[in-house]
Formats: structure tokens, sequence, C-alpha cells
């Protein structure tokens, strides 16, 4: 995009200036509509667990602007301060912790390539943005001179700390399988029928997402793992003396990180924009040299996502609404004792599954191998003539499919 | 000279943090209203909690040496407002004791009735609490949809859903309206199968176990030591219930009814019902245990309200008329214990016989009792813990300031 605008603007830079706000004003209203509308979700997933109704009038049917008019309410209350904060601090904090969940978005693809910025290090980065909302969270704690704070704060950091280890194994599993750690790249993997998604592609990884799911729900500080805002021991823990627009400034980040921890989960694990069935390519749409099909097919992928995503998110809220809330032993023990443990012995599961069985279970004619093929020069695989003919009848069927991956996978790069 | 190394204690001393003082209520969410606990802490680990009591006081002892009998009667529902019927059975019985008043025997099944109904709405608030106090926000929302039901009911008998002031001396405001004892025998039929449902919400729930059993155990003789009555006696193993072992005046109520008193014993609890199985983890007197003789009192009082609408429907004679709102007490005093859903509760009345206004009026509440013991439990839990024990003891403020 910024190459595009340097045809039309003066300065050079400025186009760099102007791609850059062109997508993070995307990626803004990807958050805080999410938000929105996942806050809208979570009345009406909690009321319908518990037998209620939920929000039903504001904005005609369903409630749904509810979030809205919440939003509206705490912009108008109060701005609070407890007396002997740290002033700085307190302010910075709900910003610090939004700051880090939106910044995870920037390398979350929605689609093939819709991405904010392609990174060949995407893993990593959303991981280690994400794990900075942490640093927010204890400045709030720390900030509001409040006991009961201080006590989420500590606890948050004890908690988002460790479980950062697990989650951080558990990725590297489909970063493993893959060869890349650009969830572009990963995406397109796990393209075609559902079977070619890392969590089927072989039993480690089918732990090892269940696994990262958990730590993921700790790591975001959902119920059962919600023991920075612990509400019936810490009145609400780290944001007790939050209110109004700063708090749902907190709000928002929690609803944010949880939507690309799910995000994250949908990519490495379930096969991101790619549907259950090969339908865009059925249809024809995955022909990248019209454009319009491609946007089309994309556009389908992006809705593939997107609800991977509010289904993953759907999930946290139904653990949320059924769950009693751990002790914080108890969630050290399970980060420590078995997830860390699980995470570590699934690693080498598929570690060696991959070695042994590189195609994964349903072989042999998935397209990641062949994606493999034309990226990996030289990855852990026996070489060409060593395998057997089967293997080969099916890289000649299928090998159509490989160059167009390869050829499109150039072409996105080229673009970007 | 000794080392570090040497001498543990020593690294002990240099590691040391500061205590700290924490204020848990009286505005906190689960503290069960205006109860404020002063948490002494080192980092997680509780080491001292002191209960500070009296934000609800509203001197109802001695509003009650200012009217006659009938009109303290609203009084006592505000006393443990979850259980306003109890607590009006229990003074109009000291009341009558006092008086040496009889009840006709179709009076009698109507408070069995009414009351064991108000044992389960008040067992449901407590079981919803709990598990509101460990974190998990729908059971609390089922326990209300099922208490709603119990409360209509008793809106139907009078008119109100909360302070009741139904049972009175001498009997009842009214008589059952036609047609309630078939809603409330739906209703009863429809609430068997939910608690279950509840059993595998909350009692058998993996993270609920970890989170109750072993927690806060508190001995029989330590039970019986601080005072404590209802289920937290009955959760630590001491087989005692007003119902059975109260006085004959309370208990002649009960007379023919078949239960069991819900306590372990032998190493099981009484098994009438699929009742879930004891989690291994569980230890006689933690807060599982106290929380699952609960649980299984709602299954008792369903059988007893049971029997109490076949007796009532057979029984013949008056509703039991209340008496005179000035009728004269007689010079003397009075004690009875009834067992109300969170204990005993007890109501003592002194009349100097010269008119119907008492000369002296006192309480005596389970929930007190009960509440002291969290100092005992508390000592060296987690903060965590602190709303999972005190929640385990299910108190009502109002019931323990008066």
């Amino acid at each position: 995009m910024a190459e595009f605008l340097q045809a039309y603007l003066a300065p050079w830079w400025l186009a760099y200036v102007v791609a850059a706000l062109v997508h993070a004003v995307l990626l803004i209203n990807v958050v805080a509509v999410g938000a929105l509308i996942f806050i809208w979700l979570e009345r009406k997933v909690s009321g319908r667990i518990q037998d209620r109704l939920g929000p039903t009038r504001v904005g005609g049917k369903f409630g749904w602007l509810q979030t809205l008019a919440d939003g509206l309410k705490l912009i108008t209350k109060e701005d609070l301060m407890p007396e002997g904060a740290d002033g700085m601090l307190f302010r910075m904090a709900p910003y610090i912790s939004f700051c880090a969940s939106f910044a995870g978005y920037l390398a979350l693809p929605f689609a093939d390539n819709w991405v904010g910025a392609r990174l060949n290090t995407a893993v990593f980065f959303i991981l280690a943005v994400l794990g900075l909302e942490v640093f927010g969270v204890i400045l709030a704690g720390y900030a509001s001179a409040s006991k009961w704070s201080l006590f989420g704060a500590m606890r948050e950091a004890a908690q988002v700390v460790s479980y950062e280890v697990p989650l951080g194994m558990c990725a590297v599993v489909p970063v493993l399988i893959a060869g890349s750690m650009d969830l572009v790249t990963i995406g397109q993997m796990q393209h075609g029928w559902f079977t070619n998604w890392f969590v089927f592609h072989d039993p480690f990884t089918f732990i090892t997402f269940w696994v990262y799911f958990t730590c993921a729900t700790a790591s975001v500080n959902r119920a059962p793992f919600d023991l920075a805002e612990a509400e019936s021991e810490l009145v609400a823990g780290f944001h007790t003396e939050y209110s109004g627009l700063r708090w749902s400034i907190f709000f928002m980040a929690e609803y944010g990180s949880m939507f690309a921890v799910s995000g994250l989960a949908a990519i490495l694990f379930f096969g991101g924009w790619n549907g259950p069935l090969p339908i865009t390519e059925w249809l024809g749409l995955a022909d990248t040299t019209n454009p319009v099909l491609s946007y089309l097919g994309n556009f389908i992928g992006m809705l593939n996502f997107m609800f991977k995503c509010v289904f993953g998110v759907t999930f946290m809220m139904w653990v949320r609404w059924t769950l009693p809330r751990l002790r914080i032993d108890q969630v050290m023990t399970t980060c420590l004792k078995y997830c860390t443990p699980i995470a570590a012995a699934s690693f080498l599961g598929a570690t060696l599954w991959t070695y042994f069985l590189p195609g994964g279970l349903i072989l042999p004619n998935n397209a990641y191998g062949l994606v493999r093929e034309g990226q990996l020069i030289d990855g852990p695989y026996p070489p060409a003539d060593a395998e057997g003919p089967s293997k080969e009848t099916a890289n000649e069927k299928t090998a159509g499919t490989g160059d167009l991956i390869s050829q499109v996978a150039g072409e996105h790069r080229g673009r970007d | 000279m000794a080392t570090q190394l040497d001498d543990p204690r020593i690294i002990e001393f240099d590691v040391r943090t500061d205590e700290m003082l924490v204020n848990m209520g009286p505005q906190h969410p689960s503290t069960h209203g205006v109860l404020r606990l002063v948490l002494r802490t080192d980092g997680e680990v509780v080491s001292e909690v002191t209960p500070h009591i009296g934000y609800l006081h509203r001197c109802a002892e001695k509003i009650g040496e200012n009217l006659t009998a009938r009109q303290w009667i609203p009084y006592t529902d505000r006393m443990d407002y979850l259980a306003g019927m109890n607590m009006n059975l229990g003074w109009a019985l000291a009341v009558e004791k006092l008086m040496n008043l009889e009840l006709p025997e179709k009076a009698r099944h109507l408070r069995v009735l009414i009351v064991e109904m108000n044992r389960i709405a008040s067992h449901l608030v407590g079981m919803g609490a709990y598990g509101l106090d460990l974190g998990t926000f729908s059971p609390f929302l089922y326990a209300f949809r099922e208490r709603e039901k119990i409360l209509d009911l008793f809106e139907e008998v009078c008119g109100a859903r909360l302070t009741y002031s139904y049972i009175t001396v001498g009997g009842a405001t009214a008589d059952l309206p036609t047609g309630w004892i078939e809603t409330c025998e739906r209703f009863l039929a429809q609430l068997e199968p939910v608690i279950e449902e509840y059993h595998a919400l909350l009692t058998t729930n993996a993270i609920f176990v970890r989170r109750t059993a072993g927690i806060g155990i508190l001995s029989p003789e330590k039970a019986i030591d601080y005072g404590c009555t209802g289920p937290v006696l009955r959760g630590s193993g001491v087989d005692h219930d007003l119902r059975r072992d109260g006085e004959q005046r309370y208990t002649e109520m009960y007379d023919g009814y078949a239960f069991e008193v819900i306590v372990e014993k032998n190493g099981h609890y009484p098994k009438d019902h699929n009742y879930p199985a004891v989690p291994g983890s569980a230890v006689l007197g933690d807060c599982w245990h106290r929380f699952y003789v609960r649980m299984l009192e709602v299954m008792q009082s369903i059988d007893l309200v049971r029997q109490a609408i076949d007796r009532y429907s057979m029984a013949t004679g008056s509703w039991g008329e209340p008496i005179k709102l000035t009728e004269k007490l007689p010079k003397g005093e009075a004690y009875l214990e009834t067992e109300a859903p969170r204990g005993q509760m007890g109501f003592y009345v002194v009349s100097s016989g010269s008119g119907a206004i008492p000369w002296r009026v006192r309480a005596r509440s389970s929930s007190f009792c009960n509440l002291s013991v969290t100092h005992d439990l508390c000592r060296g839990c987690l903060i965590a813990d602190v709303p999972a024990i005190v929640g385990s003891l299910d108190i009502v403020m109002g019931e323990i300031d008066r």
C-alpha cells in the first residue's frame, strides 16, 4: 500500500505514514467494534446460560446497542482517582494495557494476506506484545494505592508470567510443523480440507491445542483463571479504583486480547481463514489472477476466520459462566505441574511425528506438504528420491496446486 | 558466628516481609451483607481474621420490650431475612410456651409445611451465594430462579415475599388458599431433578471440590466449644438436630414424620436419595461437608414438605387462630430454641404479668456463634479461602446484629 501511495504523495515518507494510519484505523475499528459486540455477546450468552434474557431493549431488538449505551454512560461518569494514587501511572496503565492488546492485531492475518503488517516472526511478535498487557495491569494495581489492587496486580504478574511458558511452547508446535513463524504462511499451509488443519495433523497437536487454549484463557485473565480481578476475593482486583472511561479501556483490552488469542488459535490450529471444505476453490474464488474473485474468496475467508475467533471467545464465555474460580496456588499448579510438562511432551511428540511422518495423518495429497517443499530448502525431510512411488504420483497429481500456492505466496511477498 | 546457611532462622528473618492489614468489608462483594473482616496478611497468606459486627444493629430486642408479643413478629422477620418463617415460628413458640398454649393438629402441620419450604428457600440462597463466593455466578441465579417460585407461593399465602409475619402466636394469620397445595406439589416435583443439576454444577465439580475439600476444617469438639449449630455443627459430624432432639413443644410438631438427621455416621450420610459420593479429598468438618449437608437438607425438606402436605390435608380442625393483639401475657419466663436453617434460633421472653407487653425479650442467633469460628478456621489460609470459609458458614448479618 505504501508503495502504491508513493506515486501520489509528495514526500516519500508520507506514504508510509498514511499507509500505517489506514491500517491502524482499520484495526482499531476491529478491536473497538469487536469489544462492543463481544460485551453484548457475553451478556447474551451469560443470560442464556443463566436462564435469563440478557439485554433486550436498547437498539430495538436483542439489546444489540446495550454496550454502546453503557459506553456513553461510562464516558459521562466522573473521572475519579484515589487520593494516594500515583497520577501519571494511574492514567497511563489502561492505555498500556490497551496498546498491548491492540498491537497484537498488527500481525494477525484476517484472510490470505489481509494483514496489517506481514511479519516473518508474527507468532513471536503477537505473543510478545500480548504479554506486555500484564505491564499495564501491574501498573494499575501499583498506582491505585489500594491493597486490593496490589493483590490483583501481584497475582496477575505471577500468573501471566508463568503461563507465558506453556503458551509459547504450544505456539511453537504449529510453527515447527509449518517451518515458519509467518502467520500468513502457516495459514496458507492449512489450505484445503479441514483435515489439513494443524489440530488434526497428529495427536500431539490435538493435545497441544487444548493446552494452548487453557493457557490462553489464563493469560488473558478469564475465568476460571480470573484471579487478578477475582470479584469475590479482591473486590475487583487491579481495577478496583478505576471507573468510567479508564475502566472501559481495561475492559476493551480484555476483550481485545481474548479475540487475539482466539485468532492466534484459529490460525495456528484451525486453518485460519480456510473453511472446513475447500469451497472457495470449488467456486473458483481461489483464482488470484482475477482481483474481484480473489477479493471475494478472501472475504469469505475473513468470515471463516471471524467465525472461528467468535467461537473461541464464546467458548471462553461458556467456561467463565460455568466454572468456579481456582485458587492462586492451584492456578500455579495447573501451569507448572500440568500445562508445562504436557506442552513440552507434546512438543517433543510433534517433533518426532513431523520428522518421521512429515505429511501428517491424512496422507498424501495435502497442500502444505507441497508448500513446504517450495519454501523449506533444507528441512529435515528425506531426499526426494528416497520417497516411495505413491508419494511421487501424489505430488504429480497436485503439482498444479502446489505451484499455484508458491506462486501466490511469492506474489504477495512482492506486493508487500 | 553462625552464617545464614547454617541457621535457617536467619534466612527466614531476612526474607520476612511486612504484614499487611486489609479490610474486607463492610462493603465487599463476598461478605454477605455488612460483615467487616480485618485480615492480617503476609502476602496471600492470612494469619489472622477478626470479624467486626454491628453494622446492621437495629435494637430489635429493645423494640420487643415495647411491643406486644404479636406486634413484635415483623421484627423477627428481619432477623434472618432469608428464613422469615422460621424466625416467626421461633418467637411464636416461645410465647406460646410462656402462655402454655396448645395448638390444633392442623396448625402444627401447616407450620411444618411452611417452615420447611422456607428452609429450602434459605438453603438455595446459601448454595447460590456460596457459588458466588467461589467465583461462579450461574448457580446463584439458578438458585434464585427456584427460590422465586417459593416466594411466589409464600406471596399467595400471606401477601409478602420476604418479611412474611405469617406464623404468629396461636397459629398463623390465615389458612392456605385453595389450590395452593397442588401448586406446591408441582413445584416440589420440579425442584427435585433440578437439585441433581446443582450437584453436577457445584457439589461434584472438580474445581469446586478442590476449592472446598479439606479447607476450613472444624473439628466436632471445636464446633461444640464454639456453640456452632445447624449445618455447621452437622457438617462436623455431630449428630444433633433440634427437630429430633429439641424441646417437646417443638419436636411434637414433627411427631410421626419420617426423617433422618443429615449427618455423617459411620463414614456415610443417610442414603435415601441419589446423593453424589463424598470425594476422597473431603475431610469431615471442611467447607465441602458443610455445603453438602445443606444440599442434603434441601432434599430432606422436600420430603418433609410432602409428608406435611399429606398430614395437613388429612387433619381436621382449625388452622390456628392467632391470639388477640393485646392478649395479656402471664407472669413468668420462657426460652425455646428451634432448628432454623442456619442453626438453633432461641427466643427468650420474660413477662411481669402486668400486660401484653413483655418485660424482657432476647434472641440467641445461630449465625453469631457460627461466625465466631472464622478466626480459628481462617488462620494460615489463603485470601481466596476466606470467602470460601465464611461462605460455608452461611451467615446472615441481620440475625447476628439484630
